[in-house]
């Protein structure tokens, strides 16, 4: 039985490799695919792949329309800013004030939202809070003062338009010029796509919430697992598991088994490549723009130094691997010698990878690495401080939470309170003793012999922008029932929810509890998020924060910014499930 | 054969149906156990509750709210999403999955039956229509002979979420077939029992003081994440005799199948199977008079295809 089933394994699956690795040509064809439709201009126009355009100045004019794309071998229909995947990269300056002109051509209501970006709410582009939406044939004006640098992004906020190619680049550049010296700066934009019609994935997974999930416990794994540990030990590594009626590799609702993921647009086959001559210093824009996966990348072969996170610089850090969540960026010096380096991102649940190479010539690739086994979540992951005690010893990477425990000043770690509407048919499970240690770089990455980044090694310099001690707490849990695929604040979904009210001007820190199996990155508008460590000490200036299963964090915000703004998690289909909360700032 | 299907089929249930109306009680008490001997335990409370009382390690799914939980519209400010300062106007926008409507139908079994004397074709489906948590569900299940409807049940019911797991579900029960229609009332549970048993347990009232009582068990082996064998018991309960549809009070019969079923999409799966059914009590009495066998072994063969 151990044969065949590590046969099964050693035995590639030649359809499901060439769908994970999809074409390397981004060419389409044209045919007579039933998915192909002509659009508004009644032809059909070819999305352009790969590195996008650049846009600099104060003035851009930006076309939202349905164009033609082939990533797997079969055409189908992308919605794209200016015709390509990624969108155009967007190049501003800090102090300038910038005009975008959005025209809709697609048939259905559009937006764009300009992810990290502090501006007046009316400029924020979610339809339904911050405007009525770009209706079909039309155009609206964005117009404001970009008061900030560095790397951001932005995205369509409509339904599923992000999933289907509506997300590019920012880079503001400092007002005194870039102080961050490279002798190449790259833009590395993740994404993931998918063939089918997003609203149908979503529907799937209203009726079968591990329909992506091929790694499911099997029956053959358990007699394996009772062979070599004994049967007594197999049947507890699943009861907790079996009794909640939780599954321990649901890593990602949504795997490669419909996911080619992308490197600037363009498959893994398709290899983007960044070029630079050997000793130079090259800057790697890492956007995170997966609709719903979380990344896990890394360059063997080259020390990433870590400059930059969510558009603000922090203290240099130098890793082998980092995580990035739907949402985030991250900046990245390497200085490459060799002449080819694959750039590796594999997703947490680790079914496919996007992939690209850094070499000196663009003929040139160096050696993929293997993807890494998945790995069961762990007890940390389903009761958070309550486990780590007791199963340190067998939960890579949980040896250092001791640290965090002893500080019993912590500030997100005020009496654990589940809301009244976390004990029904919503919510799936709560953790009464969280963790807050942020030195966990999460699942799948914990004692995986290399050095990965974690939240702990996130630091802005020197003090929060707003030095004021927060004047209140608010504390919302992250909830959620996988069965039943519903995901929620404090197990209200969006249609049933009331906004939070922020006192203009005040100063108040927001507790994140986790409450479910998942790692959700979560995603304020128009206000910085001062992420703190559980000592209530000042981190990071973030705008999007990954909670990990089980975890409580805490963050401080300065309601400066009136108006209505959206609150949710960065997997969109979390999002659009009614993990979204909206935030009223007056 | 007759014990051992009746032992097997109580016990399935009883692990089955037995924690369902618990709802996991005990987990968290479970869990505290496991890590209890752990020296960090006191740590862990700590740091939880800051040093101060927190909330007790409790249930970590379903269970009352407790008296001190968190009112979840406490920090409003009085605000609504669907009007006041700042709202776009007009009705709102704004609606996300939580307020559409999703349709399935899953059409669980749909087989050719063999015995040694016969031959035939049963239907067994679900569908519904809905939201999250309230949903509109047509259960049909009936049997083909002959080309004809031998006997059919179909059940129209407004199913409700009540926890985690589990679903709340009343409405209207028909059975037709070669007999004259009946209609019941129709009352029950279906969800997932703690170790994913799939139950669904429904009550009857019909005319006449009939009553009735039916339970389905389902559970999925995965060989591979494709070849999945599946367990399923059937019992149906009446509380009097009913001469003319062959049904006598108290158990009436029993079924248990195993069907292996390959997915070649999930949505589609052809499968093979065997299903042993067994007739009780006074029910059993009428099959004999009847002429008929009070046992039967079925081979089954089908599709099981959702979408």
């Amino acid at each position: 039985m151990r044969k065949m089933s590590s046969n099964t394994r050693v035995i590639p699956d030649p359809s499901r490799r060439r769908f994970l690795q999809g074409l390397a040509a981004g060419g389409v064809l044209m045919g007579l695919s039933p998915w192909v439709k002509p659009g508004w201009a009644g032809q059909v126009a070819t999305t352009a792949t790969g590195m996008a355009p650049v846009l600099s100045g104060t003035e851009f004019d930006l076309i939202v329309a349905e164009t033609a794309v082939n990533y797997t071998g079969s055409p189908r229909m992308a919605t794209t800013i200016n015709g390509s995947i990624p969108s155009p990269i967007l190049r501003w300056r800090e102090g300038d004030t910038v005009t975008i002109r959005v025209t809709n051509r697609l048939n259905t209501s559009t937006s764009i939202h300009w992810h990290g970006i502090i501006l007046p709410y009316q400029m924020d582009g979610v339809p339904g809070i911050s405007f009525a939406g770009i209706p079909p044939g039309e155009t609206f004006t964005y117009r404001f003062k970009v008061e900030q640098a560095g790397t951001y992004w932005y995205h369509s906020h409509s339904g599923f338009q992000e999933q289907t190619g509506m997300y590019g680049t920012i880079i503001v550049e400092p007002r005194g010029g870039e102080h961050i010296r490279a002798d190449r700066d790259y833009v590395v934009q993740l994404s993931d796509w998918t063939d089918e019609d997003p609203m149908k994935v979503f529907a799937k997974l209203k009726k079968q919430s591990d329909y992506y999930n091929f790694n499911a416990p099997t029956a053959m794994d358990f007699f394996r697992d009772a062979s070599e540990r004994g049967l007594g030990k197999a049947m507890e590594r699943r009861r907790m598991w079996n009794q909640m009626r939780m599954s321990p590799t649901d890593l990602a609702d949504i795997s490669a088994h419909t996911y080619t993921y992308l490197m600037n647009g363009t498959t893994p086959a398709g290899n983007w490549t960044g070029l630079f001559n050997p000793g130079e210093r090259v800057r790697l824009r890492f956007i995170s723009s997966g609709t719903q996966s979380f990344f896990d990348v890394r360059i063997p072969g080259l020390k990433m130094t870590v400059v930059h996170v969510d558009g603000q610089d922090i203290e240099p850090v130098t890793v082998d691997e980092f995580r990035c969540g739907p949402g985030e960026t991250y900046d990245v010096l390497v200085t490459p010698q060799d002449d080819a380096y694959t750039i590796f991102a594999q997703s947490m649940d680790r079914t496919g990878y996007a992939r690209g190479t850094l070499a000196t010539r663009a003929d040139l690739t160096a050696p993929i690495p293997e993807l890494d086994e998945p790995e069961w979540l762990t007890m940390t992951d389903m009761m958070g401080a309550m486990a780590q005690g007791g199963v340190m010893g067998g939960m890579g990477g949980m040896n250092h939470s001791g640290h965090s425990m002893s500080g019993s000043m912590n500030k997100n770690t005020t009496p654990v309170r589940h809301a009244k509407t976390e004990y029904g048919p919503s919510v799936d499970m709560r953790v009464d003793m969280p963790r807050t240690n942020l030195d966990d770089p999460g699942i799948g990455l914990r004692n995986n012999g290399r050095r990965v980044l974690t939240y702990a090694d996130i630091k802005t310099p020197g003090e929060p922008v707003d030095p004021r001690d927060p004047g209140r707490d608010i504390e919302l849990h992250l909830t959620g029932n996988m069965e039943r695929y519903t995901w929620s604040f404090d197990g209200l979904e969006f249609g049933k929810s009331t906004p939070i009210h922020f006192r203009y001007g005040e100063r108040l820190r927001v507790i994140l509890h986790n409450d479910t199996m998942m790692t959700h990155p979560m995603h304020l508008h128009g206000m910085w998020s001062d992420m703190e460590d559980a000592n209530g000490e000042f981190l990071a200036r973030r705008h999007t924060i990954s909670v990990q299963p089980a975890q409580r964090i805490s963050f401080r915000v300065t309601a400066d910014a009136l108006g209505r703004w959206a609150w949710h998690c960065h997997l969109l289909y979390h999002m659009d499930a009614g993990m979204f909360r909206e935030v009223i700032v007056s | 054969m007759h014990k051992r299907l009746i032992s097997g089929c109580v016990f399935l249930l009883g692990i089955g149906v037995f924690p369902a109306w618990a709802d996991n009680g005990t987990i968290q008490e479970e869990r505290a156990m496991n890590a209890m001997p752990m020296e960090n335990m006191d740590h862990a409370n700590e740091q939880s509750s800051g040093g101060k009382p927190g909330v007790m390690p409790g249930r970590a799914q379903g269970g009352p709210a407790p008296e001190n939980a968190r009112d979840p519209h406490a920090y409003s400010g009085g605000y609504s999403i669907e009007s006041g300062q700042y709202a776009l106007p007009g009705p709102r926008m704004l609606k996300l999955a939580d307020e559409y409507s999703f349709a399935s139908l899953l059409m669980d079994r749909l087989e050719a039956v063999r015995t040694s004397d016969n031959r035939s074709i049963t239907y067994d489906l679900q569908a519904w229509y809905g939201r999250d948590y309230d949903r509109l569900v047509l259960k049909a299940e009936g049997n083909v002979d002959n080309g004809k409807i031998e006997e059919a049940s179909t059940e129209l019911l407004w199913s409700h979420a009540l926890a985690t797991y589990w679903d709340g579900q009343l409405g209207l029960r028909y059975d037709s077939g070669e007999e004259p229609g009946l209609t019941w009332l129709a009352f029950g549970m279906q969800g997932l029992a703690p170790y994913w048993f799939e139950l669904d347990i429904t009550g009857y009232v019909g005319e006449e003081g009939r009553t009735a009582l039916g339970l389905e068990a389902e559970y999925e082996i995965l060989f591979t994440q494709k070849l999945i064998l599946t367990p399923r018991i059937e019992a149906s309960v009446y509380g009097k005799d009913d001469v003319k549809r062959g049904t006598g009070s108290g158990l009436s019969e029993l079924s248990a199948g195993l069907r292996l079923r390959y997915e070649i999409r999930r949505e589609f799966a052809p499968y093979a199977g065997i299903e042993w059914a067994s007739t009780y009590g006074s029910t059993a009495d009428y099959a004999r008079a009847a002429g008929l066998d009070t046992r039967e072994t079925r081979a089954v063969a089908g599709l099981r295809f959702w979408f």
